[in-house]
């Protein structure tokens, strides 16, 4: 008789687990961030509604969100085009049935996959500091966990079209995103674009000749040991994620733990410059939102490029990002106090973008998401493409989609807070109570309520 | 405005996606490619100058 074989629970399991549970630390940093760069008077408000909104999306991931995300092999919707088959939507059942956890790599997506659509639903928040409710921000939450993320991740992580490019429409090695760069940052700037757009700038940011006028931060410590956990976070991130979606061996963890320190300093520094050119002196909150755009910009390229790579990569995010949090305040009037668009959205496409300039891949590393492995170990023509593709579509589908579903559940559920909510702060509008109650800060809006 | 800017994005990416499908991989897709985000980037131009508050400083 035959032994029936058991849990596989080999060393590389073992550390994927471990991996993935660094992930959170991501989440804890993005938190604080947040915090850090609203008003004193929203902060507990932010901290809850940090907490909320990780709760929610690793719920409605579990109902539906993995059932139509996916994992590489299992069953999916496929349209027949031009004598190909493109998988477009996962077919797995809802509530993880079926899923064993026993250490394949299916479990292992799962698990990191709560944490990611976790971190991927904090983003919007930052651009909604000080004005979103709470309860709308725990309705967009369901759909982007429901909806957005499983969508893009399945074409990306799960074996999607997007995945299928390389082998379909000999396309390099299809999308590559090892650590999410377009799949978790892109896909949460954007949506913190349109929420930026729906609920429309802070009272009093801009004047009436549309001026804006600087509400800066409350708390720099909290937004500096938010970067300090962010590392953390994206240390796991990129190494689980690069060897789950793209089939990296586990000694590639040595060069991403390498990279992504390093593209992260490297944005910091050229932020700290461009800001100490510019204004004087180094901001903290646009150097700190650089940092955040380094390690994000590193996470699709990380186990693939060379550390002199990875510096570039990421001084080519600070810069970016120094720039265009200004770009959006001033020339587009785009309130976004946590600088989520900058840091998510153009630090993640430009990460995207990265992968087809500074990659080389050995073979046969990636293209696992397609289920086959392509033998190509140098710059393919047709990664720039691919590479394109995932950006037109993050732009063109991703964009109008989640703009619209925000916009519906606007007109049902208004997102932003009522006018003497956003005057007392969210603090004790909502929850009753301030963060620092000890502090007389706010002085003539905590007295009208003795 | 906005619902032209959307309308643009939208078409832009299915541009992107019949030249993926239909087209062979050579010249004539790539350029295909680039034209939708080209137009994609139009879309993106119209949404932000649709935002009443966009560009007021320059007046």
């Amino acid at each position: 008789m035959t032994p029936v074989p058991g849990p596989v629970f080999t060393p590389e399991v073992a550390v994927s687990v471990i991996l993935i549970l660094l992930v959170p630390f991501a989440v804890a940093g993005i938190s604080l961030i947040n915090t850090g760069l609203g008003r004193s008077r929203s902060a507990a408000h932010t901290m809850l509604a940090s907490m909320c909104i990780f709760a929610v999306a690793a719920g409605v991931y579990l109902i539906c969100g993995f059932a139509w995300q996916g994992y590489i092999g299992a069953p999916a919707r496929v349209i027949v085009a031009a004598g190909r088959e493109w998988n477009w939507l996962a077919r797995a059942p809802f509530f993880l049935h079926g899923l064993e956890f026993d250490g394949a790599p299916s479990s292992l997506a799962a698990c990191l996959q709560i944490f990611s659509v976790g971190l991927a639903a904090l983003i919007p928040l930052g651009a909604g500091l000080d004005r979103w409710k709470l309860s709308a921000a725990c309705a967009s939450t369901a759909l982007l966990a429901g909806c957005t993320y499983p969508l893009f991740a399945h074409w990306v992580w799960g074996g999607g079209w997007l995945a299928q490019l390389g082998v379909n429409a000999a396309m390099g090695h299809g999308v590559v995103d090892a650590g999410g760069s377009g799949v978790i940052q892109a896909v949460g700037g954007l949506t913190a674009l349109s929420i930026a757009w729906i609920l429309g700038p802070r009272r009093g940011k801009y004047s009436l000749e549309g001026m804006p006028t600087a509400l800066p931060g409350h708390d720099a410590i909290l937004i500096l040991f938010g970067c300090f956990l962010t590392l953390l976070g994206w240390l796991g991130l990129n190494s689980a994620g690069a060897i789950l979606f793209t089939g990296a061996s586990p000694a590639r963890i040595l060069l991403i733990s390498i990279n992504t320190p390093l593209a992260a300093g490297a944005a910091l520094l050229v932020a700290v410059s461009i800001t100490r050119f510019r204004f004087g002196r180094p901001d903290v909150s646009i150097s700190a939102n650089g940092w955040v755009g380094g390690l994000v910009a590193s996470s699709a390229s990380c186990a693939f490029v060379t550390p002199f790579a990875a510096i570039v990569i990421g001084a080519i995010a600070g810069a970016l990002v120094t720039y265009s949090v200004e770009w959006f305040e001033l020339h587009f009037g785009v309130d976004d106090p946590g600088g989520a668009v900058s840091v998510h959205a153009v630090a993640g496409i430009w990460g995207l973008l990265a992968v087809a300039v500074f990659a080389h891949f050995p073979a046969p590393v990636v293209n696992v998401a397609a289920g086959a492995l392509r033998a190509a170990s140098t710059l393919d023509a047709g990664q720039w493409l691919a590479q394109l593709v995932a950006i037109a579509t993050l732009i063109g589908f991703v964009l109008p989609l989640t703009y619209g579903l925000n916009l519906a559940l606007d007109r049902f559920w208004p997102q932003r807070v009522v006018a003497e909510g956003e005057r007392q702060g969210l603090d004790l509008y909502e929850l009753g109570a301030g963060a620092y109650p000890e502090f007389v800060t706010h002085s003539e809006e905590f007295t009208q309520l003795r | 405005m906005k619902l032209a800017g959307f309308l643009f994005l939208l078409a832009g990416w299915a541009i992107v996606v019949a030249a993926v499908v239909l087209l062979p991989p050579a010249n004539p897709r790539a350029i295909f490619v680039v034209a939708g985000v080209a137009v994609e980037i139009i879309g993106l131009a119209l949404l932000i100058r649709s935002n009443p508050l966009a560009g007021m400083e320059k007046e």
